[in-house]
């Protein structure tokens, strides 16, 4: 007999908070996360999309070359980061802006990507987040890596990546959760099943029953998740945090949640989905839902809630001045990070064009 | 093959001259360097048990532990990828692709992320990650098993781009590419693996980025690499007897590109040939000649000529004798260097 158990994930998302605030009807067998926790993922997921919106605003001005929005998805992305422990470290995609928000990189900082100023501009090793990763699919065998030499060098240490739905279909998700699965490396896998990738269905995407069924074939216990319930993802997260920490293995999390904004502000989603559908999962917010849970509970009253709105429009407003200024971005150091030392060449090419910047500058002074 | 030995900087020879493999060279590089340093790990396809298809890993396993050295799944990206995370958590990886053409599918890995990332993030993440590629052809291989890749890697910025052409070599190359703290693409010419030299196995010597003349000369430059160095040894001896001097240089690595050496060489010979098994067109060549002409143009008595393999996909077995480039082709290209204006 082969042994399957606990490599099939449940048949409909597991959920701790339905969409109106009450207990979810199919917790399986996921921890509630303690008050503080909940309190803590709605005061996270209010500054997440205050960031989201604020952003999404910035590149409509042009402040931001572009911006991946993850409204909808900021259940995910906090409940994500905040089940990471210090040591533990984040593998995010262009779309997790608010994930890395989270784990506590400054907000400029998670910018300078989308902005425009660098490609990562914040540094890896202080909060533990590796740099955004755009090619699909390939930051999972970068986790799968990093936590596998946690294991060989005997730390304490789990990785956590975050993908999306499509990413599951390139090679490189394949590999990562074959290696992951052989290695028993400390990984959890969240998929956010979004619906889309870009403007292509989960349907066009995948024959699979769900993403979460996949685990069975590389030997990867699946978790099945409602990715707009906060407290599931934590749970799921945690979960997958804790198994792997001890010597368990990696999981595999495929989180149901939905792409509010289009895939980024250069997208024309009417294009492809209908506003109906658009609306529907508007009525399954992730903050509405454990507000309304937390308020029951009296663990968030009217003055809370204002102080969290107003801390809210604080980052906003820090977010704005600081991305009004002008960007400084130095043409020197373009040749600076190639190699650990500059080549012989790289210094040629580099006094060339700062002597041609200089030439400008003289010609520029003296024109009249 | 002709006896070059590297002159061993102080007294760090631990051993005396003896014949070596580069197979054996390359193996001996490898057994130093997981000695030498505990953070380094060796994995590939079939590194482990087997010691690698050419045995490039032989007893490694055995002696530093599955651990240490070990066999991963068929997954060319899945090797390069996890060895990306692990050199982020401290590692010093080594990893094997076990044929050129095989490694293709780590592209995305290797131009994407391996030669970029210290760039993204501004310095702050360095990648000292060594992919071992056998290459090129000459050993009957079918196909598939005899590309000369390392134009695709040289035209990616971030990455070293490095091959041996000689057993001594071989052992000081793949040391001080483990040492590196920037990724490295080390190239094996697969041909040379069972060839000997009698010589001293010393981690000291000539940097990574620089060329070193094989054989000095004063009428015409031979420019060399991996499995081509030894075929231009022997052109340059079959030279002699047409009056040729010729000087044979080679490269080692061929990105970063040691200017000063061969800038050096070409402006007193004032003659050069490059040569190598991939095709001409858009070749590694390509960028030596133009780079050579824009430093010495006015040193050159002729223009530089390049001998490569034809702008076809790699032979089959049968006739890869026709396709790669032979003492006769280079002395041909040698004859063609305008003697008759230019006076040798």
């Amino acid at each position: 007999m082969v042994e399957t158990h606990g490599l099939l994930p449940s048949a409909a998302p597991l959920q701790l908070i339905d969409p109106a605030g009450q207990p979810g009807q199919n917790p399986g067998e996921l921890p509630f996360p303690e008050p503080d926790v909940l309190v803590g993922l709605h005061r996270r997921m209010v500054l997440g999309r205050r960031f989201d919106t604020q952003a999404t605003v910035l590149a409509k001005q042009g402040r931001l070359a572009v911006y991946p929005s993850s409204r909808g998805q900021v259940a995910c992305q906090v409940g994500a980061a905040l089940a990471l422990r210090d040591q533990d470290w984040l593998f995010p995609t262009y779309r997790d802006s608010v994930a890395i928000l989270t784990r506590g990189v400054d907000a400029a900082e998670t910018l300078a990507l989308l902005r425009g100023v660098w490609h990562c501009g914040y540094d890896p090793y202080e909060h533990r987040v590796a740099p955004q990763c755009t090619p699909l699919a390939t930051n999972t065998l970068h986790a799968v890596g990093l936590a596998h030499a946690a294991t060989l060098q005997a730390k304490d240490q789990v990785a956590l990546v975050l993908l999306g739905d499509g990413a599951t279909s390139e090679g490189d998700a394949h590999e990562a959760l074959n290696f992951a699965a052989l290695w028993k490396a400390p990984v959890v896998f969240l998929v956010q099943n979004n619906g889309y990738a870009i403007s292509v269905p989960l349907a066009k995407q995948t024959a699979a029953p769900t993403l979460a069924a996949k685990g069975i074939g590389y030997g990867i216990p699946p978790l099945l998740i409602d990715g707009n319930d906060a407290a599931a993802v934590y749970a799921a997260a945690r979960a997958g945090v804790e198994r792997a920490a001890a010597g368990g293995g990696p999981t595999l999390i495929e989180a149901i949640t939905y792409r509010v904004e289009a895939h980024t502000n250069a997208d024309d989603a009417t294009r492809y989905r209908a506003d109906d559908e658009v609306r529907g999962w508007l009525g399954r917010d992730p903050i509405v839902r454990l507000e309304a849970y937390l308020r029951a509970e009296r663990l968030l009253d009217d003055e809370a809630a204002g102080r969290l709105a107003a801390e809210a429009e604080r980052l906003a407003a820090d977010v704005r001045d600081r991305m009004s200024t002008e960007a400084s971005a130095d043409p020197a150091e373009l040749f600076e990070h190639v190699y650990a030392r500059p080549t012989a060449a790289l210094e040629r090419q580099r006094a060339a064009l700062l002597a041609e910047l200089e030439e400008l500058q003289e010609l520029e002074e003296s024109a009249p | 093959m002709t006896t070059v030995m590297i002159p061993p900087a102080g007294n760090t020879a631990r051993q005396a001259a003896a014949p070596v493999t580069m197979a054996a060279a390359l193996n001996q590089a490898l057994a130093d360097s997981l000695a030498a340093d505990d953070r380094l790990v060796v994995f590939g396809e079939d590194v482990g048990t087997l010691g690698g298809v050419f045995r490039i890993t032989d007893g490694l396993a055995a002696k530093y532990g599955e651990h240490r050295v070990f066999d991963t799944p068929i997954a060319e990206s899945g090797i390069v990828g996890t060895a990306i995370g692990m050199a982020m958590n401290g590692l010093v990886p080594v990893v094997e692709m076990q044929f050129d053409a095989f490694a293709y599918p780590a592209f995305e890995q290797v131009t994407s992320h391996l030669a970029k990332l210290r760039n993204r993030t501004r310095g702050r993440v360095a990648l000292p990650v060594v992919i071992r590629v056998p290459f090129g052809g000459g050993i009957g291989g079918v196909e598939h098993h005899s590309d000369s890749s390392e134009a695709y890697y040289t035209h990616t910025p971030g990455l070293r781009v490095v091959t041996p052409g000689t057993p001594a070599d071989a052992y000081l190359l793949l040391r001080e590419a483990i040492r590196c703290p920037d990724p490295v693409i080390f190239l094996e010419p697969k041909r040379r693996y069972w060839s000997k030299e009698t010589a001293v196995l010393t981690p000291e010597g000539p940097p990574i980025d620089r060329a070193i003349v094989r054989r000095a000369g004063s009428d015409v430059t031979l420019i060399a690499y991996g499995g081509m160095v030894a075929t231009a040894l022997e052109a340059a001896e079959a030279a002699v007897e047409e009056d040729w001097d010729v000087e044979v240089i080679d490269l080692r690595s061929l990105s970063p590109f040691d200017d000063q050496t061969l800038t050096e060489s070409v402006s007193r010979t004032g003659r050069a040939v490059i040569v190598h098994e991939a095709a001409g067109f858009a070749g590694y060549g390509a960028e030596v000649a133009a780079r050579l002409t824009e430093q010495c143009f006015h040193y050159l008595e002729a223009p530089i000529l390049r001998v490569t393999g034809f702008d076809i996909p790699y032979p089959p077995p049968k006739l890869e004798q026709f396709h790669l480039p032979n003492t006769d082709r280079i002395l041909d290209a040698i004859a063609r260097l305008q003697w008759e204006d230019g006076g040798a």
